[in-house]
């Protein structure tokens, strides 16, 4: 049973690094501006899918990862993350019945959520940027969401198949 | 069919204490915030956590060194004949510029014995390669892969051929992360060098921007001045080109001038960055090249 949970974790596990490595990544001056929020979008379809292996815990502990690598404060990111995370799971049965348009649009608010907590705690804590900054990734996110999903649950269903 | 029974159990709608465990975390989160920004503590923490995100960061630099790697194989060896003597032209060049530089230094000193004052900082250098940038737009950070391990410390000083590129704010293990000085929460004490004026460049969030806002109208000071670091406050040793001043405003019912300045160092295009020791009453300036393999 434990090497069953461990194969059917691996590749959600993986896509997390993944998304975290995409968010490391160094990005041409025009670009940066724009680049999805990968970690959050892989966050949101995992609890919206697997509420029960992956919610509220385990974006705590990816955020405190992110604060890390983007040199933030220590828990901005985690608060962010965590929050978005719970709203996606205490509405994750609404979502899974959603038509895809209505999800995207739902992947917006969420997105839009996760930067406003940034831009309040940056905003607290007395970091200065345009406000124009927030609203890229919420933009590229939204546009990126409905291919991601669709990739997401073809490893979801590989995975499942493999057990 | 066999993931009948995860589907059902996930379907389950009851995610046991989930408004508990979000709070207990929202509270865990504030806890660390409030500490963080506060107090700094919590840079133990911080190194671990990054020692973590150290592989991560080689297998997405990977990809690139590996490009670089290929382009510098294959670069056809006329290409490197010619760069070889664009190179020897250029260190002869400087050569001839040192020359010139040892004879005034040994005069300074002279002339300084003779004030009586200390004698000047001589520095260390050691090249670093960068290897990833922000990915935050209103955080100007960089990664680099030097850290404790080879000497790196926080607060040392970040330099690039032509200028201050910005400064080292944690130094982890087998890499550091660095602020630049155009990040909009870093400020850094300068001087005219035409005329030793001294104030305080703020970066701006925009690469090639930094302003100085502390001048007031009637400051000497206009478009072409070179503003070097003035070594007040500790972090920089003196006398490194910063910025040169591209504008100035003046209002005059304000009581500052608008100053705004381009860093003299290419802040986002820059590959390798120097890291300075400040060494005190050296004899000579010891450049150690680092240990990377190209």
């Amino acid at each position: 049973m434990s090497k069953d949970r461990a194969s059917r974790r691996l590749p959600i596990l993986a896509s997390i690094v993944f998304a975290l490595m995409l968010t490391i990544v160094p990005l041409p001056d025009a670009a940066s501006p724009f680049r999805p929020d990968w970690v959050a979008l892989t966050l949101i379809y995992w609890a919206m899918n697997l509420p029960k292996s992956y919610s509220v815990g385990s974006a705590w502990i990816v955020g405190i990862v992110l604060d890390v690598a983007h040199g933030t404060l220590l828990g901005q990111h985690a608060l962010a993350l965590c929050f978005m995370v719970y709203v996606t799971v205490k509405f994750h049965l609404q979502m899974r019945q959603f038509p895809l348009s209505q999800l995207t649009a739902t992947v917006f608010a969420l997105l839009a959520l996760y930067q406003f907590i940034l831009f309040w705690i940056n905003g607290v804590a007395g970091v200065h940027a345009a406000a124009a900054t927030y609203w890229g990734p919420v933009l590229s996110g939204t546009i990126i969401w409905p291919l991601l999903s669709m990739l997401f649950s073809g490893l979801r269903y590989r995975a499942h198949s493999r057990v | 069919m066999a993931a009948a029974p995860t589907d059902i159990q996930h379907r389950s709608p009851n995610i046991p204490a989930l408004g508990l465990r979000f709070l207990l975390l929202a509270g865990l989160s504030i806890l660390l915030l409030v500490i963080d920004h506060q107090h700094n503590h919590l840079d133990a923490t911080r190194k671990a956590i990054g020692a973590a995100v150290y592989p991560l960061r080689i297998v997405v630099d990977a990809p690139i060194s590996l490009w670089r790697w290929i382009g510098e194989t294959a670069a056809s060896r006329n290409e490197l004949k010619l760069e070889n003597s664009r190179l020897n032209a250029e260190r002869l060049l400087t050569h001839a510029r040192l020359q010139r530089y040892a004879s005034l230094e040994a005069e300074n000193t002279r002339l300084r014995a003779m004030l009586q004052a200390t004698a000047g900082v001589r520095d260390r250098v050691r090249v670093a390669e960068i290897m990833s940038v922000s990915a935050n737009p209103f955080r100007h950070v960089l990664v680099v892969d030097k850290g404790t391990r080879d000497g790196v410390y926080d607060g040392q000083p970040m330099l690039d051929a032509d200028g201050v590129v910005g400064q080292v704010i944690e130094a982890g293990l087998l890499s550091s992360q660095g602020i630049l000085i155009s990040d909009p929460d870093h400020a850094l004490p300068i001087e005219v060098n035409r005329n030793g004026l001294r104030t305080i460049a703020v970066g701006t969030g925009e690469y090639d921007r930094l302003d100085l806002p502390f001048l007031p109208n009637n400051a000497d000071i206009g478009a072409g001045d070179l503003l070097v670091t003035s070594g007040l406050g500790g972090a920089f040793p003196a006398g490194y080109p910063v910025a040169v001043v591209e504008t100035v405003t003046r209002i005059p019912q304000e009581p500052f001038a608008a100053v705004s300045a381009r860093p003299a160092a290419a802040l986002n295009q820059v590959r390798e960055i120097m890291l300075i020791w400040s060494v005190d009453g050296g004899t000579e300036t010891a450049v150690t090249e680092a240990d990377n393999n190209e």
